[in-house]
């Protein structure tokens, strides 16, 4: 065991640290979820890649700088320490590409890759239906093959980024007289497809960043299928698991929230009114923010010794969205008669409070736990 | 950045457990429960033979010559079997310590033969008050403010004597005592505030590995009841609530233990910010203990408040353990107090 960087783990940091220094944008940006934002965030994209920054855990050919599972963690501590931009497009780069790693075709890969590397296609999920939230396989919406393409009718809807993005990865029925987890498909679509409409939705920050998706008798091509034609399920469980480990939530986002709390804390610490309690409230955040960290860098020795991450992910998940959650609260207390205001702490604590429900409840994150890591009865 | 225990390490962890398998059972902490000293006769002795008892001794005083690191999984071994035996205050804090400020002590050669034991008494602040199995010890180290001080049974000084009173724990193997004594210059060990620092988080850090060992046992157990248990016709471990209870007991448990890892490496390598991390680690580790202790009960039912079911034996030392080498509030307060001073 060595807990500290290597001399190449520290360069690497530090080249990390200074190309964001020298190039992070200094005027302010829109938020991303909003239409002009939206564009603004797609240059930054295409900036961190002609500077090989914006995908530097995949291959050379795509963009990226193939380094270590280590050095991405390396990266995105250095990140979010910048206080650099958000990264619109982590729905395609986090969670469609390690499926598209998986599951894709030679051609598949070379079309998507550089593009979704390059913020020329920014992505949305998908999946939920008004009536298919956790339930994901009793989804209705339905791809009817048709020669060379799909005919997609139904709703989808909750989409994040969906009102601005270029493709979405959806899961769709492909065998109308499937039930349940049978007969999915995972079809990429292109969102100026034919028969398809948006409709932006005001989500509780009040930015549009969730989309209402309509398809009616929208043609894609059939070479947009990800995986098998009925295999669908299998393709979203890899995309879940994504979603729930590593890939997403890498722990530095929530240190630099750690530390942002901690110097709110010593900015507020004695001000009058600011009870001295919360003292244990913020130690208790900054110490899960540390959990967080090295829980991963033993994961990742784990995985570099043949181990999978697997349902474990949901410990992950369920911990770093509810840490998410209690550290901007904490905040918003901290701040006392001024939490109500808009600022960067409330509006991360209203994107917060997306992480305890969106990749899977953590109600149901708590039940695959109990049934697929200890062992529990399902029924 | 290698988060990973080395082969070495494994090994030395599984010969442990092995051993505990064998010679620490339920019943041989029961029967402790009804010893003279609280302890499993026989079971020092062999884990002296392995090397365990002197772990942290020096290698010229017949120890190992190991750090914190080395010892960290073998104590979460011991939490796991509830091991009624002076692993924390023996060897990882006091040999550890003697080994630091009194290498040419006597007792620290005895002690890392097996052949004596040292009890150590280190609250968080203040003066010495209650001490863990000083009865049966031959040396006693204790605290006044910044100083430690060692108490030796055998000493013909006067001026060190002390006087012990017999209290009764709710964990019946763990013999308490409260302590009457006079810190002196002849029983003066070291007034090097670092070096009581150091003890203290050395205690805090091996009560947190044995507090991740009991959440742990905790679980396990939990788990195989509520599988086994049928009420309405079904195992009771259908229901989500008692699926849920498990989830968090398992959460506490899967982050509080790499922070353990983490406190014990930057304790053996002085690290920046050892002693708060071990902090941060105790928080957890006393937290996923607390937590541990509580839910398995209730998903036990009347049956887990019972002395005849041997779920009290960890019950009881879990509640002991989180509040012993300072509670999680007190940890949370040092924490609060270094990341206002940085």
């Amino acid at each position: 065991m060595d807990l500290t960087f290597s001399a190449d783990e520290q360069a690497f940091a530090d080249e990390v640290r200074t190309w964001l220094e020298a190039n992070k944008p200094t005027e302010h940006m829109e938020p991303l979820d909003t239409q002009v934002g939206f564009e603004q965030h797609r240059g930054w994209e295409k900036q961190l890649f002609d500077a090989g920054w914006a995908v530097p855990n995949w291959p050379t050919e795509y963009g990226g700088r193939a380094c270590s599972i280590i050095e991405w963690l390396i990266f995105e501590e250095q990140y979010y320490l910048s206080g650099a931009p958000g990264r619109v497009n982590t729905n395609g780069i986090t969670l469609l590409g390690p499926t598209l790693f998986e599951f894709g075709t030679q051609e598949q890969k070379d079309f998507f890759f550089p593009k979704m590397a390059s913020g020329e296609h920014i992505w949305a999920q998908g999946w939920s239906e008004p009536n298919s939230g956790s339930d994901l396989a009793s989804l209705k919406t339905t791809a009817v093959r048709d020669g060379d393409d799909f005919i997609v009718n139904g709703q989808k809807t909750w989409c994040s980024r969906g009102a601005w993005a270029d493709w979405i990865f959806c899961i769709v029925r492909t065998d109308p007289e499937s039930e349940r987890h049978k007969g999915l498909s995972y079809l990429l679509v292109p969102a100026d497809a034919p028969g398809l409409e948006r409709r932006p939705v005001g989500r509780l920050d009040g930015e549009p960043a969730f989309a209402e998706l309509f398809f009616d008798d929208c043609r894609v091509s059939a070479e947009h299928l990800l995986g098998g034609e009925g295999e669908g399920w299998a393709v979203a469980m890899a995309t879940a698991s994504s979603e729930r480990g590593l890939n997403l939530r890498a722990p530095g986002r929530f240190l630099a929230v750690a530390e942002r709390l901690a110097a709110l804390y010593r900015e507020t610490a004695g001000d009058p009114g600011v009870d001295p309690s919360f003292a244990a409230e913020v130690a208790d955040a900054w110490i899960k923010a540390q959990a967080y960290r090295w829980r991963t860098f033993q994961k990742a020795g784990e995985l570099a010794a043949g181990g999978t991450m697997g349902s474990e992910a949901s410990y992950m998940k369920v911990f770093w969205s509810e840490l998410d959650v209690e550290m901007h609260a904490t905040a918003l207390r901290l701040l006392g008669e001024r939490g109500e205001l808009a600022s960067e702490w409330m509006s991360g604590y209203l994107f917060a409070l997306s992480g305890p429900i969106y990749a899977g409840t953590n109600e149901v994150q708590r039940n695959i736990i109990a049934e697929r890591v200890l062992g529990l009865p399902r029924r | 950045m290698d988060f990973t225990f080395s082969d070495d390490q494994l090994l030395f962890r599984d010969a442990v457990r092995d051993l505990f398998a064998k010679e620490c059972p339920p019943e041989a902490v029961r029967s402790a429960w009804e010893s003279a000293d609280g302890r499993v006769a026989g079971l020092w002795a062999k884990l002296a033979e392995m090397g365990v008892v002197g772990l942290t001794a020096p290698e010229s005083a017949g120890g190992m010559g190991m750090n914190e690191l080395d010892l960290v999984l073998l104590l979460e071994e011991a939490g796991r079997v509830a091991l009624p035996e002076p692993l924390v205050a023996h060897t990882a804090v006091g040999l550890a310590t003697l080994a630091d400020v009194a290498p040419d002590h006597p007792l620290l050669a005895s002690g890392a033969a097996g052949e004596t034991v040292l009890a150590v008494g280190i609250p968080p602040s203040g003066i010495t008050k209650m001490v863990l199995g000083a009865e049966a010890a031959d040396g006693i180290i204790v605290r006044s403010g910044s100083e430690l001080h060692l108490l030796e049974v055998e000493s013909p000084n006067e001026a060190a004597s002390f006087e012990l009173s017999a209290a009764t724990s709710m964990d019946e193997s763990r013999r308490m005592s409260s302590i009457s004594w006079t810190p002196s210059a002849d029983t003066l060990l070291t007034d090097d505030p670092a070096m009581v620092d150091r003890a203290f988080a050395r205690g805090a850090l091996a009560t947190s590995a044995m507090c991740v060992g009991l959440a742990q046992q905790l679980l396990d157990m939990t788990v195989e009841y509520v599988k086994e248990r049928e009420q309405f016709g079904k195992p009771v471990g259908v229901n989500q609530a008692v699926k849920h209870h498990c989830s968090n007991m398992g959460l506490a448990i899967e982050f509080a233990r790499p922070l353990v890892y983490q406190a014990a490496w930057a304790l053996s390598t002085d690290a920046d910010g050892a002693v708060r991390d071990v902090s941060g680690a105790k928080v957890l580790a006393s937290d996923a203990a607390d937590l541990a202790a509580r839910l398995s009960l209730q998903c036990h039912g009347a049956i887990g408040y019972t002395v005849e079911y041997d779920l009290q034996l960890w019950l009881k030392r879990a509640w002991a353990l989180s509040a012993e080498w300072g509670s999680a509030s007190l940890h949370r307060q040092s924490v609060a107090r270094s990341l206002a001073a940085s």
